[in-house]
């Protein structure tokens, strides 16, 4: 393929990212933007060249070593639910911006302590940059028709002109805002689209070598079997393999939380803390799907091309040996798209902790506080965008003189190894409070030394003139002194190596300094609000402790100087109301001095905004055991005050309670009110025609007609009837609806109570000749109160008997197994039931006065009390009309 | 002959009245509702009328409240006879128009004679 080709298609590639990111900014709010899937997709930025290709290359030459720089993030992955989740909390609450910031606010927004990280971070990444740009230049030349192609000058190597144009990507989404705190949803949408594609292409080119070139896993894996190395490339080999393989995973643990670029993604650009959530596991899946095919690349380009000098790109040299180049420039643009998200994310990041924790305090406070709001704007994003082309420019320049040598793998590692010397500072510094500032740079510094001697100078020797000799004599010939072997550890990888002797180192000194030596009041401070971070932020701006003299105009004019006059005057009238204060306060206090320092914190950098805010106040000097007692205090007061919160809301619930109680109360009376008025008037209704019959009887015994006094006789009677009947109900209601009468509950053939209450209601119903059928003659059993059942029974027929027409009065009672419920139903041919008491017909005393004969019978209660004893078996009782005419009643009880 | 309308749902009660007041010479008219009432009431002008309040259909109000509208019915006297004996009822009835509001149970003799009072 033609070079022209190849960097037109670069360049339609870095098109479309500019465009997705650039969508992506536009729309920042959707939720296409912010979910845990891009989020995940962005931590994918751990994936570079080196997983891309490095991988393939140590598979190739020692077997599965590659595994232990995936396996730490994945054991890391379940803690970041505790770990990352109160490192996002801080650093949000504190508009933290990168690792450096983060160290050097914990240790009291240490300038000095912010600069060293700074550059700590520089020497691991910048060469980690670099050989990105190698991976890049040497995947374009593969792929290039013109392979004996040699850039002779910058301006015609390609790589040159690729990094410039990552350059001014990273510069055109990466400063748009002075605050370096805010979101990059543009950057982070386009790794996160260049996460999918470097995993969907390393599967194609994996699948397609496992299932193409060969016949299957198992083909590879058989051919391979023959080979002579084979044992020791599938193999740990013994205890000091193991050690190696330890120190790998916990480096790499490490590196997933302070890798400058994974904390961008990670922590700084994190939109919810719930997205973590996902991400646990997601990753995982993701850093797994990525090491599948490894092995079998390795082992197949091994089988067929067997060149170990290249087996870093067997993933591409494959398929284009094969004539598949569409495939091959499918992999390059999967490598591409590794190298561009970990340029671009990494540059930013090194770029913000340049301009804040480098640059800025060390130089430019002075200007900035005399020059203008607008113009410190622009300063602070030039700052940035010239960092961040410097850095990219560094890389090239170490890539084209020094790296030529350099594996991805080996340069990975030593990345890792410098970074890991931020560890003990940043893990410890977590949970210990007495971790001091000059602990943390003693111990960086005794580390960093180690790793010089260990690993980064044999390494520059042997690249510089190719001499071993440090490495195989030691220094001054002492052999306890030798590089990769110190005090006689010979067994471990150089890196391995170095990581052990510079992390122990370091974590000494840190240890050990800090207990000797306690560091002032601010960093005891900030100690204690990062170790007890769920205590602090309740206190929010209260948890600094400050005593001095200062003028919230003198503040203000700090603030203008950076936020312009808009945005000062809006935060500070926030703050003023968010804690009760008249708007023209005139002194500052330590909550102002907090507030203010956090708003520069996302422009400046944390030490500069202490050094600026420092600036303008009187601060007095205040003892650690001040600042203890007075943290300890306002912690109480907050715990007081939530104490007094939750139970004056307790007591708010209670009253309500007590209201709803009392509310109900008040209608079960009106309820009992209602139902002893309606009582007393169905009693009295008998009561007074007996009364008036008995009066007229004794009174006109003479002349009364012998019919007439034969009626009032049998209306006695009846109404006397009538009256034992309601006695008897209302008794009997009371009892259902009390819970004082229990269910006599066994097991009954439903047929034979049915047939049972029709034989005993059977003379009523000839009379009037009514037909009461049973039309179902299945046994059917069921747990119910037979004479309880019978009562409801007896209840429903007689109610369709009273309300069907004499002689073609007809009633079907049926019954039927039904979703674990048996149904009984009574249908009959009658008036039906007026559609308007449809729903009343089971309240008490609702008596329909629509009954065929002159006189109600009931009292008003039967199926009221047919329904409580329904409910009682956890039964169900409805009625509904007939579609031609008549009503059906019917009852459901469950089977036990 | 005096003429007196009887409303009320419960015949026992009903039959005594009936009896009685035949027996003092009124020419008795029975309705079992308000709106059989009503009916009546077109072509009978009672001297008269005897109210339940609780009926089904159209209560004792309602038809109080419709015979008060019929200008022909305003010389005749209505009288409540209801179970329902708390003071709010007999106040609400009263303010109804009702002329007098007498409570069940009753003494046949006292109904006779304040229905005798109220037509004197």
């Amino acid at each position: 393929m033609s070079n022209y080709v190849l960097f037109l298609i670069i360049i339609i590639y870095l098109a479309a990212l500019f465009f997705i990111a650039y969508l992506a900014e536009k729309n920042s709010k959707s939720k296409w933007v912010n979910n845990s899937v891009v989020y995940t997709l962005s931590l994918a930025v751990y994936c570079t060249a080196w997983t891309y290709y490095g991988s393939i290359g140590i598979a190739a030459n020692s077997g599965i070593n590659f595994l232990p720089i995936y396996l730490g993030p994945v054991i890391a992955a379940p803690l970041w639910i505790i770990l990352l989740k109160k490192i996002i909390r801080i650093s949000k609450q504190h508009k933290i911006s990168s690792i450096a910031d983060f160290i050097s606010l914990r240790y009291g927004n240490h300038r000095f302590l912010g600069a060293l990280v700074t550059i700590v971070c520089l020497m691991a990444i910048v060469p980690y940059i670099s050989l990105q740009l190698k991976a890049v230049s040497e995947t374009f030349q593969i792929l290039s028709d013109e392979t004996s192609y040699v850039s002779t000058s910058v301006l015609d190597d390609s790589t040159f002109y690729i990094a410039l144009l990552l350059a001014v990507f990273a510069t055109f989404f990466g400063t748009q805002t002075t605050d370096a705190s805010e979101k990059h949803k543009g950057i982070i949408m386009s790794v996160a689209f260049e996460s999918i594609l470097k995993l969907a292409f390393f599967l194609f080119v994996g699948i397609y070598v496992t299932y193409v070139l060969f016949d299957g896993t198992e083909d590879i894996y058989t051919k391979m079997s023959q080979a002579e190395n084979f044992n020791s490339l599938t193999t740990i080999s013994g205890f000091e393999e193991g050690f190696n393989w330890l120190y790998t995973i916990m480096l790499s643990f490490m590196a997933i939380f302070l890798l400058p670029r994974q904390f961008q993604v990670s922590v700084v650009e994190n939109v919810r803390e719930k997205h973590l959530k996902n991400a646990i596991w997601m990753f995982p899946l993701y850093l797994l799907l990525f090491n599948i095919f490894v092995i079998f690349i390795a082992w197949a380009g091994n089988l067929t091309i067997g060149n170990a000098g290249q087996a870093e790109y067997y993933a591409l040299l494959l398929p284009l040996q094969n004539g598949n180049t569409f495939l091959s420039v499918l992999v390059f643009l999967g490598g591409l798209s590794a190298v561009i998200s970990m340029v671009v994310v990494a540059t930013l990041a090194l770029s913000n902790m340049v301009s804040n924790n480098l640059v800025i305090p060390y130089g430019f406070l002075d200007y900035f506080i005399k020059s203008h709001p607008e113009r410190n704007a622009k300063y602070i994003k030039s700052i940035r965008r010239i960092s961040i082309f410097s850095i990219i420019i560094i890389a090239y320049v170490f890539y084209v003189n020094f790296s030529f040598e350099l594996s991805l793998y080996s340069i990975g590692l030593m990345a890792f190894v410098i970074i890991a010397q931020l560890a003990p500072s940043f893990f410890i510094g977590l949970f210990w409070n007495r971790g001091s500032s000059n602990a943390t740079i003693i111990g960086i510094i005794a580390g960093i030394t180690v790793v010089f001697y260990t690993l980064i100078l044999p390494f520059s020797l042997h690249a510089i003139n190719g001499s071993d000799d440090l490495v195989q004599y030691g220094l001054a010939g002492i052999s306890f002194l030798r590089p990769h072997a110190l005090f006689g550890i010979d067994f471990l990888s150089p890196p391995a190596h170095a990581f052990f002797w510079s992390i122990l180192v370091n974590l000494l000194c840190y240890m050990i300094f800090s207990v000797l030596q306690k560091g002032n009041y601010r960093e005891r401070n900030y100690a204690e609000m990062f170790v007890d971070s769920k205590n602090y932020s309740d206190l929010q701006d209260g948890a600094l402790v400050w005593k001095g003299e200062a003028y919230v105009a003198d503040i203000k004019k700090v603030l203008v100087k950076f936020l312009g006059e808009n945005r000062t005057e809006r935060a500070l009238n926030l703050f003023f109301r968010k804690y009760d204060l008249p708007l023209d306060t005139q002194m500052a206090d330590a909550r102002l001095i907090n507030f203010s320092e956090k708003l520069l914190t996302g422009s400046i950098g944390s030490a500069s905004a202490k050094i600026l805010i420092a600036s303008v106040v009187k601060e007095d000097e205040v003892s650690l055991v001040e600042v203890l007692k007075i943290l300890e205090e306002s912690k109480e007061t907050i715990a007081r005050n939530k104490l007094l919160r939750e139970k004056s809301n307790e007591l708010t619930k209670l009253t309500n309670q007590l209201k709803y109680a009392n509310e109900e109360l008040i209608e079960k009376d009106r309820q009992k009110d209602e139902f002893l008025d309606t009582v007393a008037h169905e009693l009295k209704t008998p009561i007074t025609g007996i009364r008036a019959a008995t009066e007229l009887l004794m009174d006109d015994d003479d002349d009364m007609p012998k019919e007439i006094k034969a009626q009032f006789l049998k209306n006695m009677l009846q109404d006397s009837d009538r009256l034992s009947r309601l006695i008897h109900n209302i008794l009997d209601f009371e009892k259902l609806s009390k819970g004082r009468s229990t269910l006599n509950i066994k097991k009954y053939n439903i047929k034979n109570t049915i047939k049972k209450t029709i034989d005993s209601l059977k003379h009523i119903a000839d009379k009037k000749q009514i037909e009461i059928i049973n039309s179902n003659n299945s046994d059917l059993s069921a747990e119910y109160d037979e004479d309880r059942i019978v009562q409801v029974l007896t209840n429903l027929i007689s109610n369709a008997i009273k309300f069907c027409d004499v002689k073609k009065g007809k009633i079907v009672v049926d019954y039927r197994f039904d979703l674990g419920y048996l149904e009984v139903t009574i249908k009959d041919n009658g008036k039906g039931v007026p559609r308007l008491d449809l729903p009343y017909v089971f309240d008490k005393f609702y008596q329909s006065k629509n009954q065929n004969i002159q006189k109600p019978e009931g009292s008003g209660l039967g199926l009221a009390i047919c329904k409580q004893i329904i409910e009682k078996h956890n039964g169900k009782i409805w009625v509904r009309n007939n579609e031609k005419s008549g009503a059906t009643f019917g009852f459901k009880l469950p089977f036990k | 002959m005096r003429k007196i309308v009887i409303v009320d749902d419960e015949p026992n009660i009903v039959m005594t009245l009936e009896y009685t007041f035949k027996k003092h010479n009124f020419e008795v008219y029975i309705a079992r509702d308000g709106s059989e009432a009503l009916e009546i009431l077109q072509s009978v002008i009672p001297d008269v009328i005897m109210l339940d309040v609780m009926m089904p259909k159209v209560d004792g109000y309602q038809t109080l409240k419709l015979i008060k509208e019929n200008k022909q019915l305003k010389d005749t006297k209505v009288v409540f006879l209801t179970a329902k004996n708390k003071a709010s009822d007999i106040e609400k009835g009263l303010k109804l128009g009702a002329d007098k509001y007498l409570t069940k149970p009753f003494s046949v003799k006292k109904i006779v004679s304040e229905i005798n009072e109220l037509l004197a």
